[in-house]
């Protein structure tokens, strides 16, 4: 089943793009980061053979352009996720970084003792601790939200912690270990109509869906660049303009300032008060490629991809004897499967589908609490992305049936 | 994908054996140690109870869930202490436990290879062992 209406992607073309699947790989592992194609690694290597130097600081024609192609990526983002200004547009490590600046910026100031910080039990370590470390700090608590068997969040559940005024309300788009896709905006709608501050973790949104930030309505939204074809190393937090403003740096140092006296300093602008020191400028500019490169595409036509090679993922890993899917049924999951094979271990499978060259994860997907909550150790994982094509899938099924015939 | 499992390092039978009939596999009732150890990467737990008479491990058995790796390790770990002194015992290096497994470990199965090892390290003479963050 594909959507309706929706361009389709051309996947063997896409393919030629990215020069590692010249060794054969099947890359079954794009949640965990993706492929980069040309175009980004191009963008960066010209940064670096045509006008590598620092942006910001200098007068002369080079660092310009690099100011300039630096700078432009913040508009491509802006654009990305229809952002109100690249004002709101902050660059990060990653989603990590960027929930522990809003966590540090934002919380340390207005969190207090005895508050209520709500997140569930589908989020990724980066959306737990940072917050566990601030309700520490601060005295806060914490409430998760639990899943029903189908690894969906208990809405009521959500309802009801809602109805306590939490000030924070902080989950993942699209949970990374099983796939759930959560029903964001009517989340972020209950959590502002409770007077919520409310962070949605966009790690695994943004790179495979269309995404409206003033849609969504939620004050922060953060994604990582490296798992959206872009380098690693350079992130993004979307934060509301008025709550930037009242916020105080993250981390501090040169370029982050307006004028540094002995008796103290005066801050930047945004949105480069919260982007201190010399930046991950190539990285940036591999970012501003990665979403020319996905804009291009189209986000429908690239849901809508997955959303095809998910089903035939799904229903092929159904009929094989032994094998548990965790999570949602594909009409409601991103590109990720989880699951588990009586008698096998997910090292064991993914040690066997790599003599296959199949690059499949196996472990807790840095979420610990939902496994405990699901009763696994770990679980196996294939997750999808542009360039996934079900030749790839069949290799994966084939690296089973090799497993369950050594092992069983 | 070709099948070339039966020359394959990795799987060989050796290793498939004690994963799939391990020795030494259970508990003791009221053991004179009892620890265990987890592998925080996949939430593996390995388990030891010991018998110690005058020194010597009189008997020992080994419980919980693992990979193929960490299950034919400690399989292979209780043969080897069973009888020897806990002096002996001490001596076991993790160089002596891949050499038994007598295959290629990649670095990111080694924490499956060692686990069993750890268990005795840590419940028999509480050695921590360096190195042991994970994500």
């Amino acid at each position: 089943m594909t959507t309706n209406g929706a361009p389709r992607l051309d996947v063997a073309e896409i393919r030629k793009d990215f020069p590692i699947f010249e060794t054969g790989i099947a890359y079954l592992d794009s949640a965990n980061t993706s492929q980069r194609p040309r175009q980004v690694t191009g963008a960066m290597m010209d940064y670096f053979e045509h006008f590598n130097s620092n942006t910001h600081r200098a007068a002369y024609h080079i660092a310009e352009v690099a100011t300039d192609r630096y700078e432009g990526t913040r508009e491509k983002v802006r654009a990305f996720i229809n952002a109100a200004s690249t004002k709101e547009i902050i660059y990060t490590r990653g989603t990590t970084e960027a929930i522990n600046l809003v966590a540090y910026s934002w919380g340390r100031k207005n969190v207090r003792s005895g508050d209520l910080i709500v997140l569930t039990i589908l989020d990724h370590h980066s959306n737990i601790v940072p917050w566990q470390i601030l309700a520490a700090a601060n005295g806060a608590h914490i409430e998760f939200v639990d899943v029903d068997d189908r690894g969906e969040l208990r809405q009521d559940q959500y309802r009801e912690l809602l109805e306590h005024s939490p000030k924070l309300v902080a989950f993942g788009q699209v949970s990374n270990a099983i796939g759930t896709i959560n029903p964001a905006r009517e989340m972020v709608a209950a959590a502002k109509a409770a007077g919520a501050t409310v962070l949605v973790d966009g790690a695994q949104g943004a790179p495979h869906q269309g995404v409206d930030v003033r849609a969504l309505g939620c004050d922060f939204y953060a994604f990582s660049g490296h798992k959206m074809l872009g380098p690693t190393g350079a992130g993004i937090l979307y934060g509301r303009r008025e709550l930037l403003e009242s916020m105080d740096p993250f981390q501090s140092g040169g370029d982050m300032i307006k004028a540094v006296r002995i008796e103290g300093a005066t801050y930047n602008d945004l949105p480069w008060k919260f982007e201190a020191g010399t930046q991950a400028i190539a990285e940036v500019i591999g970012l501003g490629a990665a979403v020319d490169y996905l804009a291009g595409l189209g986000m429908d036509a690239v849901r809508a991809h997955e959303r095809e090679i998910t089903e035939y993922a799904y229903e092929a890993l159904s009929d094989i004897e032994g094998l548990t899917v965790y999570g949602p049924p594909p009409s409601r999951r991103a590109g990720v499967i989880s699951f588990s094979l009586e008698g096998i271990h997910p090292h064991d499978l993914a040690t066997i589908a790599d003599r296959g060259q199949v690059c499949l994860r196996a472990g807790h997907h840095c979420a610990m609490p939902l496994m405990t909550r699901l009763g696994v150790g770990a679980t196996s994982r294939a997750s999808f992305y542009v360039y996934t094509q079900k030749d790839e899938v069949d290799r994966l099924v084939s690296s089973i049936k090799e497993a369950q015939r050594i092992l069983k | 994908m070709t099948s070339t499992t039966a020359e394959d390092q990795f799987y060989r039978e050796f290793i498939i054996d004690h994963f799939k009939n391990p020795r030494n596999f259970g508990r003791l009732e009221d053991p004179d140690i009892t620890h265990e150890e987890d592998n925080p990467f996949c939430g593996d737990v390995i388990g030891m109870d010991f018998r110690i008479k005058e020194g010597v491990i009189d008997d020992v058995k080994f419980h919980g869930r693992g990979c193929t790796i960490s299950q034919a390790s400690a399989s292979l770990l209780t043969e080897r202490l069973k009888g020897i002194s806990l002096e002996e015992a001490k001596k076991i290096s993790k160089a002596d436990v891949i050499g038994e497994l007598g295959i290629e470990i990649s670095a990111a199965r080694i924490k499956c290879a060692l686990l069993p090892l750890k268990v005795l390290k840590v419940g028999a003479y509480g050695l921590a062992d360096e190195d042991d963050g994970e994500g």
